[in-house]
């Protein structure tokens, strides 16, 4: 780790740096780390002290946020590899991607009217494998064959189904008060 | 022989004296204070042996002299107008915020965010009165310590937003309280039960109180303690099973609306038989009221379980809620936690006990759990020496963003994020040449703006004049250790920091707590300055043996020239402090912590590195 903060989140946490990634590991870094940086173990030292010890802790407590999810960790890596997933500006999408999208969607309003919970948790399992496998392909883009326009795609789609996962969510929320 | 090192006069010459460190529990129905002696944490108890202070404050004429605690409570139902009781119910909260406004006996003014009360006494603030209580627990700390307090950890319910923390702040310094930390309740409920038990696991704290309810989910393993999720009701606590008796009593005996006094009776004794039913099959209500009616009615258990099944069921949303975002199953919770007296009705422990097909734990004193963990983090926090290493890993409970177009909101920090956390987000002009911006920051879960509460509205001024589009304004939000808000700004292309002025859409300014404090002191102004200066002396000393150890451990990090001017700075600051001059001294700590500033990056550096070579041959 240094105070200049140009080292990425992968050195960071002694990690190396791809997809596939030990969660383990990537926990008992970031637990190491802020035992030593955190504001509390600090709380008596200098305002330099206190200072350094806040940026760090603030740089660590993200580093480990990014890594930890592995959309976040993936567009990350591709921002390494000096490639913008364009989340915010590209919406073309394979057409039979579009479709499957607006399946699940009227399968969630469906269960959501009826506030069927039971439902609403299947599609979310469902869901879940889906990403699972997106997961994998994504892997297999940035670990295996280093194919990061393909992995941008890969990106997109996920935040399509993080979307989904949501508003999922939000719907068993709603049914369930 | 080893020389026998003889320090400078003047200075401190006890390396690691015991710093006074207290934690307080400021709870909607019962306020404690606690601290750490002699390695374990104890609550303080008053003059009569009482742990519990009731938060009650009683304005007993113009010029605002006051009763807190018991005395209060037992004038409440005589001068209802007067006597405050639960004000943390009222803490950075607008009228329109306030729950069955119309069943309570205050006479409210709405203020910009924060509602405020009439008394006899004059206006008070939420913050002011909270502040009484506070006074009272630190006037009780002082007496059983010798010395100044050196620094209090206060609790808020994890589920507070920032305009209630800010609101808790403010009322700590209007007390004369240096605030070490705002602690989660929930999570000071942790730290007392897993050092206590030695715990390790997922464990969940179900805290309800007499106002507020939360749940945290922790994972407790090898001295870390790791919030994993929180979640609460800000508004839901033991206050509402009472009202729900006392509604029920209203029915029962046939009346309808009450004037104050009678109100204020019929829910003490509402209170009362909510507690005997944590014990008895049935009790009893008796009152009589101003107008010679009597009520005499008889509330069962089984009846009352049927009156609050609504309220014990809406407890289990913000659990359910929690457990989700912490991705545990019920069967991966090893124990759950019980905090506040309310948990101690047995239609809760039997609601919770069936959701997670355990019991759950009740060894620690449900009241007192939240103002021990307090204690315990301040005694840390103060500087003094720990038997165990532990630490404490906690986070935001609610997403934070800003305003978009259309009404919306788009979230910035995602709730639950571990904290100290900070983020960025760029932004750019609309029109050509503009040099400011008007930024809203809210707090929630929802997408549209008026279903989130508004923090603060932040106006960035000095933008340089610009093509529209063409500024790059990177704006960053962090959230502190205490879950509060700040915000810088920085446009990028030219390197400008924006100035940022902040306008709080809650309560308080500065100038507003500048006048509480002029208004609340007692002090003759000569003590305000020998304290003032007292305090400089002894942050300056601090912070020169703190250097000293620094420069001894890992001087080798340095630079010869970077030596000689930090050696400078510390003879400056040395000087200072013998000058007897306060202001000298702040400027010259403010030199000593600048200059060494890149040194403690560096150190820290070093121990990251140590600890984490030394977790890879832990793994060997």
């Amino acid at each position: 780790m240094s105070a200049d903060f140009k080292q990425n989140h992968f050195d960071l946490f002694g990690l190396p740096r791809r997809f596939r990634l030990d969660a383990a590991a990537l926990d008992h870094a970031w637990r190491t780390i802020a035992a030593e940086v955190h504001p509390d173990r600090h709380a008596q030292g200098g305002e330099a002290d206190k200072r350094v010890a806040l940026m760090m802790t603030t740089r660590v407590n993200e580093a480990y946020r990014t890594l930890k999810s592995p959309v976040s960790r993936a567009r990350y890596l591709l921002s390494l590899a000096g490639v913008d997933t364009q989340e915010e500006t590209n919406t073309s999408m394979p057409v039979d991607f579009l479709m499957e999208q607006i399946e699940w969607r009227e399968a969630i309003e469906d269960a959501s009217a009826s506030r069927d919970t039971a439902g609403l948790e299947k599609l979310g399992a469902e869901l879940h494998q889906e990403t699972v496998a997106l997961q994998n392909e994504l892997a297999a883009a940035l670990d295996d064959n280093n194919d990061l326009d393909r992995a941008a795609v890969l990106v997109r789609k996920c935040r399509f189904m993080e979307k989904l996962g949501q508003e999922i969510d939000d719907a068993v929320e709603d049914a369930l008060s | 022989m080893s020389l026998l090192q003889i320090a400078e006069p003047g200075l401190s010459t006890a390396p690691h004296q015991h710093r006074n460190a207290i934690g307080i529990d400021l709870g909607t129905t019962n306020s404690l204070v606690a601290t750490v002696r002699s390695g374990s944490a104890t609550v303080l108890p008053d003059e009569n042996g009482n742990a519990l202070l009731p938060s009650v404050v009683r304005y007993l004429d113009e010029s605002g002299s006051v009763e807190v605690g018991h005395a209060a409570q037992h004038e409440q139902s005589r001068d209802p107008g007067n006597t405050i009781v639960s004000v943390k119910r009222m803490m950075g909260r607008g009228l329109a915020d306030i729950d069955e406004v119309g069943t309570q006996p205050y006479r409210f003014v709405d203020a910009p965010g924060m509602a405020q009360l009439v008394t006899r006494a004059g206006i008070k603030s939420p913050v002011e009165i909270s502040s009484e209580i506070l006074k009272k627990l630190k006037h009780r700390a002082e007496l059983s310590m010798t010395g100044d307090i050196a620094g209090a950890v206060i609790t808020v319910p994890a589920y507070f937003d920032d305009a209630q923390r800010q609101a808790t702040k403010d009322a700590a310094q209007l007390a004369g309280l240096s605030v070490l930390r705002l602690l989660n309740e929930p999570t000071a409920a942790a730290i007392a039960y897993g050092l206590d038990n030695a715990a390790e696991g997922i464990y969940v704290v179900y805290d309800l109180g007499g106002g507020t309810f939360d749940v945290s989910v922790l994972r407790l393993s090898r001295g870390v303690f790791e919030v994993l999720s929180t979640s609460g009701d800000s508004a839901l606590g033991g206050d509402d099973f009472d009202h729900r008796i006392y509604c029920w009593a209203l029915e029962q005996a046939g009346l309808s609306s009450l004037s104050p006094s009678d109100s204020r009776l019929l829910l003490t004794c509402a209170r009362k038989a909510k507690e005997t039913l944590s014990e008895d099959l049935e009790t009893r209500l008796t009152a009589l009221l101003s107008d010679g009616q009597a009520v005499d009615l008889v509330l069962t258990q089984a009846e009352f379980r049927a009156i609050t099944q609504q309220l014990v069921t809406k407890t289990l949303l913000p659990v359910k809620k929690a457990l989700r975002d912490a991705d545990i199953g019920v069967e991966q919770v090893n124990g759950i936690v019980m905090v506040g007296g309310a948990t101690r009705m047995p239609p809760i422990q039997q609601a919770v006990a069936d959701y997670f097909g355990q019991l759950p734990l009740n060894n620690l004193d449900p009241d007192k759990v939240v103002a021990l963990g307090a204690a315990i983090q301040a005694n840390k926090l103060a500087g003094n020496k720990q038997d165990d290493d532990w630490l404490l890993l906690d986070v935001t409970p609610l997403s934070l963003g800003i305003e978009t177009m259309g009404g919306l909101t788009e979230k910035i920090i995602p709730r639950n994020s571990t904290i100290p956390i900070a983020r960025a987000q760029e932004f750019t002009t609309f029109k050509d040449g503009q040099t400011a911006m008007s930024i809203h920051v809210l707090q929630g879960e929802r997408e549209l703006v008026s279903d989130c509460r508004s923090l603060a509205h932040f106006v960035l001024r000095g933008i340089p004049p610009m093509v529209a589009g063409a500024a790059r304004i990177r704006i960053t939000f962090q959230v502190d250790a205490d879950g509060l808000l700040s915000v810088s700004a920085r446009e990028q292309t030219s390197g400008v920091a924006a100035s940022i002025e902040v306008k709080p859409s809650y309560g308080l300014s500065d100038q507003d707590i500048s006048r509480m404090l002029t208004d609340s002191m007692s002090h003759v102004r000569d003590d305000i300055e020998a304290r003032k200066l007292r305090e400089a002396q002894v942050g300056a000393e601090s912070l020169l043996e703190a250097t000293r150890g620094a420069m001894r451990a890992d001087g080798d990090l340095l630079e010869d020239h970077e030596h000689t001017a930090i050696e400078q700075a510390i003879t400056a600051t040395i000087d200072a402090v013998s000058s007897q001059n306060t202001r000298a001294i702040n400027e010259a700590v403010n030199r000593l912590n600048q200059i060494t500033e890149p040194f403690a990056g560096r150190r820290m550096d070093r121990n990251v590195q140590r600890a984490l070579k030394g977790q890879n041959i832990g793994e060997l």
